[in-house]
């Protein structure tokens, strides 16, 4: 039947999502051709993927993929370990920000991450906070107090902590320290948040909770999420990245990955199958 | 895409085999209702009738069960891409096949209605044909969803058109004969209700097709159907030479 050559495959799609639904994406962060070195293992191998603004992206794939590394090297956190290179670029408002002389005092204000065990630091809710805000700028008590207030606001965590911002931060519970490191991170006004597994020490409560967060963070930041939970990777975010072995195996909208992946190895792990 | 390795958790590979059991054995029920609901029609046997009509229960249970099981796989697995698929279409072809029993099941009580009539051998065949080719129809998409074959489906969907060009002409045909004789009415109304069931299953067959096609490929069939039952446009006027 001659009608039946329109439905025939289209093999090689670009890793890239439609056209007519990137229409308004814009580029915050562009990683191109990445590559990454402890010492002589290569952890990353040519990554090449964009977080658009005011997006969530998820980054998935088994336990030593990479997806941790690669956030790793979006705010240079890397730099601080001996015997751990970046070759390739990473573009942050389009500037390369793997450049030696690149200000990294100003690129962890922009790119801020949070990561999987909660880190509060053994001091008050209140300084908890306003330690961070102090090492990038001075401000008055008055506008301290109303920055920590506003962080607190845009981390849920304000109605439950407004009348003990004394007490320390260590005394608060697993999803409220959580809560507490991600509003440390809203507080010094990033562009781009990096979440490291947020959730994987908290209960279901607390989860749903960040992933709320997560939500209404959006409309203001650039969102990428590593984890290991694909519902929530198929909750949360616009985008998905499936990594395996060091390699970005396929980068699409969410909605797509999770039910229509074009790799054979991204539905294989998606589904929990033998690969 | 490639062949489907096993799930790494042996449970939720038997559930999906299980469901697809399921649907396999409602689609031979299905077919065994259809088949049946022709033949007591044609030799005009109220007992097979009968007996077709209370198969067509066996059919109900069966699509409450797939319905059961979808919800807790889809509550408990949290099923991803192709399993999601899998089971969406479990649940939409059950439905379709559902109401291929019905059509039987009003086919065979049709059956039963115009058993002391006289039938006239031609318009018999007409329908009869028409039977067959729906049925042929219903196991192609049938196997189809076994072979997880889109472009087996792909072809059903498009032969649909045979079966509606076929009802247009036995709708004509019909429509003749209670002109001729209005005494002929009482059983050309049945006999048309009967084609009109047999279209209906052709169309449930065509689902069936787009559904195959969804489940294998992950998006709809985007091309245009052709549209060949015209009888509901077809104007009935009193003079015979308008037919």
């Amino acid at each position: 039947m001659t009608n039946l050559a329109i439905h025939t495959e289209v093999k090689e799609q670009p890793p890239a999502p439609d056209a007519k639904t990137s229409d308004k994406l814009e580029e915050k962060l562009s990683v191109r051709n990445l590559n990454f070195f402890y010492g002589d293992f290569r952890g990353l191998t040519n990554v090449s993927v964009s977080l658009y603004k005011n997006k969530v992206t998820a980054f998935i794939g088994p336990s030593g993929c990479g997806k941790s590394t690669l956030l790793r090297v979006l705010n240079r956190i890397y730099d601080l370990y001996p015997n751990q290179r970046a070759e390739g670029e990473v573009l942050l408002d389009n500037e390369n920000i793997l450049v030696a002389n690149y200000d990294l005092n100003f690129l962890r204000a922009k790119v801020g991450m949070v990561f999987q065990k909660p880190t509060p630091f053994p001091m008050t809710i209140y300084e908890n906070i306003a330690f961070g805000i102090r090492l990038y700028e001075k401000p008055s008590k008055a506008d301290l107090d109303a920055r920590v207030e506003d962080a607190l606001q845009r981390s849920a965590l304000w109605d439950e902590v407004k009348d003990k911002l004394d007490a320390s931060g260590l005394s608060l519970s697993g999803g409220q320290q959580q809560r507490l490191c991600i509003a440390r991170t809203v507080a010094i006004r990033p562009e781009v948040i990096l979440l490291d597994e947020p959730c994987s020490a908290l209960d279901p409560i607390s989860t749903a909770k960040i992933e709320e967060l997560i939500d209404v963070l959006k409309k203001d930041y650039t969102i990428a999420i590593v984890t290991h939970n694909m519902q929530q990777a198929a909750r949360t975010s616009d985008y998905t990245a499936f990594m395996y072995l060091g390699e970005l195996v396929e980068f699409d909208e969410t909605s797509k990955i999770f039910t229509n992946p074009k790799e054979q190895r991204t539905q294989d792990y998606i589904t929990g199958r033998f690969g | 895409m490639e062949q489907q390795h096993e799930h790494i958790v042996r449970s939720y590979e038997e559930e999906l085999a299980l469901l697809n059991n399921k649907i396999a054995k409602m689609g031979g029920l299905a077919e065994q209702v259809l088949g049946q609901s022709f033949e007591a029609l044609e030799r005009r046997d109220p007992d097979l009738a009968a007996a077709t009509i209370n198969e067509d229960e066996a059919i109900d249970e069966l699509q409450r069960e797939i319905e059961e099981q979808a919800v807790v796989m889809i509550a408990r697995r949290q099923p991803m891409a192709y399993d999601l698929r899998q089971i969406m279409a479990a649940l939409r072809i059950s439905t379709d096949l559902e109401r291929i029993g019905d059509l039987g099941k009003n086919i065979a009580k049709r059956a039963v209605a115009v058993v002391t009539e006289q039938q006239p051998k031609q318009l018999m065949l007409g329908l009869k044909h028409m039977g067959e080719l729906a049925l042929g129809q219903l196991k192609e998409v049938l196997d189809a969803f076994i072979e997880r074959d889109a472009d087996r489906a792909l072809k059903v969907w498009y032969k649909d058109e045979e079966i509606d060009a076929m009802y247009n002409s036995l709708f004509r045909e019909l429509l003749t004969y209670m002109m001729e004789d209005p005494r002929n009415i009482g059983l050309c109304t049945h006999l048309l209700f009967g084609a009109k069931n047999i279209e209906r299953v052709g169309d449930h067959a065509t689902n069936i097709a787009e559904t195959v096609y969804y489940l294998v490929h992950g998006r709809n069939i985007t091309d245009q159907r052709p549209k060949g039952d015209t009888t509901a446009t077809t104007p009935v006027s009193l003079k015979r030479s308008a037919v």
